[in-house]
């Protein structure tokens, strides 16, 4: 971890606490109305809002995640910093495919 | 099973890297540190037994060592209070190659407390006029709040990330260039902050706090590092480093 | 040499940081099943649906108010190293960070309680 990586890794997380609470409200709302396929698709598709709520949200989070699990593998495993750091970007880059992918799902007809 | 109060049981860290614990028995006595345990070994039961002192009264720090599970000042460790029915378990402190039984090699603290710039440099000769400093001003406040480190090894010792992250300088290191950050006299500001900021600098505590809960001296480098953090990312932001 | 037996691993702060560090691992081995399952929809709605219903058992919205948990005590978590980081150290860590496990466990158990 070094200032650079700082940075990004608690600006990342700053931008997410109101996205986390946006998402932890929704799921509160949405289990009292009854989760159906219908019913979420309904108001995602063609949403930008929704689309540029949660485009946001996977882009930060697969950041954030990247840069956490870094310093996690560089001081759990056998790997050195330097090869920590090359499989924490290919699951952050893994994380940034598929969010994006589910985003389009939901938000594209 | 041992009885209180017919002695102590007493395990020592016996070898180097390799080892084991070795049991000895040991009186009892009122008003008795770690410290004097250690001392009677060594004179009354085991002339082989290495371990560091100096000044017995807790001002030099060079007595640390790891009693039962906790890097401590064992001159100022009473018996009572960490003898748990009668029993001991000291070893090295931790973090550090062990040179013999109870003396780990401070070398690797103090070579981290090069790295991270923690030598002060001057700005002015004997020529110039003295630099006022006033004591109240916030650079000295915070200067002073984290000045009085010993060199104990006690927070390196008990620090996870030390022991996770072989880059990481540690606790002491780290609180050390904080007070020189804050020294108007040093000239070398700018080379101490690139040198905290890079990997394994001050980014690397992930503020578990246990360098601020056992140092005997009370100093927080916690507070120090997250100083440091704040301090190199303005300076990070602003492009100076 | 063994490190056993190392009592600052009990205090409240150590623990509080292990247990920000192992929610967010939590958190990120379950984000690509989580994008995984919303990526159904890709096919239609009918995939999804499916999986919804699937969702309804007891044992899964469990584990789906567990999952709230780990997501707000992971960001609680990291606010109390905000904190620590950016503003003028305090007192009380202890009692906070208590404080913030507790709630994230209440508002888990909310949510578990209107599932069913």
């Amino acid at each position: 971890m070094n200032v650079r990586l700082y940075v990004w890794q608690r600006l990342t997380a700053a931008v997410m606490v109101p996205l986390v609470l946006v998402h932890v409200a929704l799921i509160f709302y949405a289990t009292r109305k009854g989760l159906t396929a219908a019913g979420i698709l309904g108001r995602t598709r063609g949403s930008l809002a929704w689309a540029s709520f949660y485009g946001a949200f996977v882009i930060t989070v697969a950041v954030h995640a990247g840069i956490g699990v870094r310093s996690v593998l560089a001081e759990w495993s056998p790997l050195n910093e330097r090869n920590a750091g090359i499989l924490a970007s290919a699951f952050a880059v893994l994380l940034l495919v598929l969010g994006l992918r589910a985003v389009a799902a939901v938000v594209l007809a | 099973m041992s009885d209180s109060r017919s002695g102590l049981t007493v395990s020592l860290w016996r070898g180097a890297q390799q080892g084991r614990y070795e049991t000895y028995k040991v009186p009892l006595r009122e008003n008795q540190t770690v410290l004097d345990v250690v001392t009677f070994v060594q004179r009354h039961l085991d002339p082989t037994l290495s371990y560091r002192f100096a000044c017995r009264v807790g001002m030099c720090g060079s007595c640390a060592m790891t009693v039962n599970g906790r890097p401590r000042w064992t001159c100022r460790t009473h018996v009572s209070s960490v003898a748990k029915s009668g029993r001991l378990e000291i070893g090295p402190l931790q973090n550090l190659p062990v040179i013999k039984d109870l003396a780990a090699d401070m070398r690797p603290f103090f070579e981290k407390w090069q790295q991270a710039k923690g030598a002060f440099v001057p700005s002015h000769t004997r020529n110039d006029d003295i630099v006022p400093i006033r004591p109240d001003s916030a650079a000295r406040v915070a200067a002073d709040a984290a000045i009085e480190c010993i060199n104990c090894g006690i927070c390196y010792a008990a620090c996870d990330t030390v022991r996770w992250n072989s880059d990481y300088l540690g606790p002491a290191a780290l609180n050390r260039a904080w007070t020189l950050v804050n020294d108007e006299r040093d000239s070398a500001t700018t080379e101490r902050l690139q040198a905290v900021a890079a990997s394994g600098g001050c980014h690397a505590c992930h503020s578990h706090q246990s360098c601020q809960e056992l140092c005997p001296q009370r100093l927080n480098p916690t507070a120090s590092i997250a100083a440091l953090k704040r301090r190199t990312m303005w300076a990070y932001l602003k492009g100076e480093i | 040499m063994t490190a056993r037996g190392l009592s600052h691993r009990s205090s409240v702060l150590w623990i509080a940081a292990l247990v920000h560090r192992l929610s967010g691992l939590a958190l990120a081995m379950f984000l690509p099943v989580h994008f995984l399952t919303l990526g159904l929809a890709i096919q239609g709605e009918a995939p999804l649906e499916s999986f919804l219903r699937w969702s309804d058992q007891p044992l899964v919205k469990l584990a789906e108010s567990g999952l709230v948990f780990l997501l707000v005590v992971h960001m609680l978590g990291g606010l109390r190293v905000l904190v620590i980081e950016n503003l003028a150290w305090r007192d009380g860590q202890k009692e906070l960070a208590t404080l913030a496990a507790g709630l994230s466990a209440v508002i888990a158990f909310v949510l578990l309680a209107r599932m069913f």
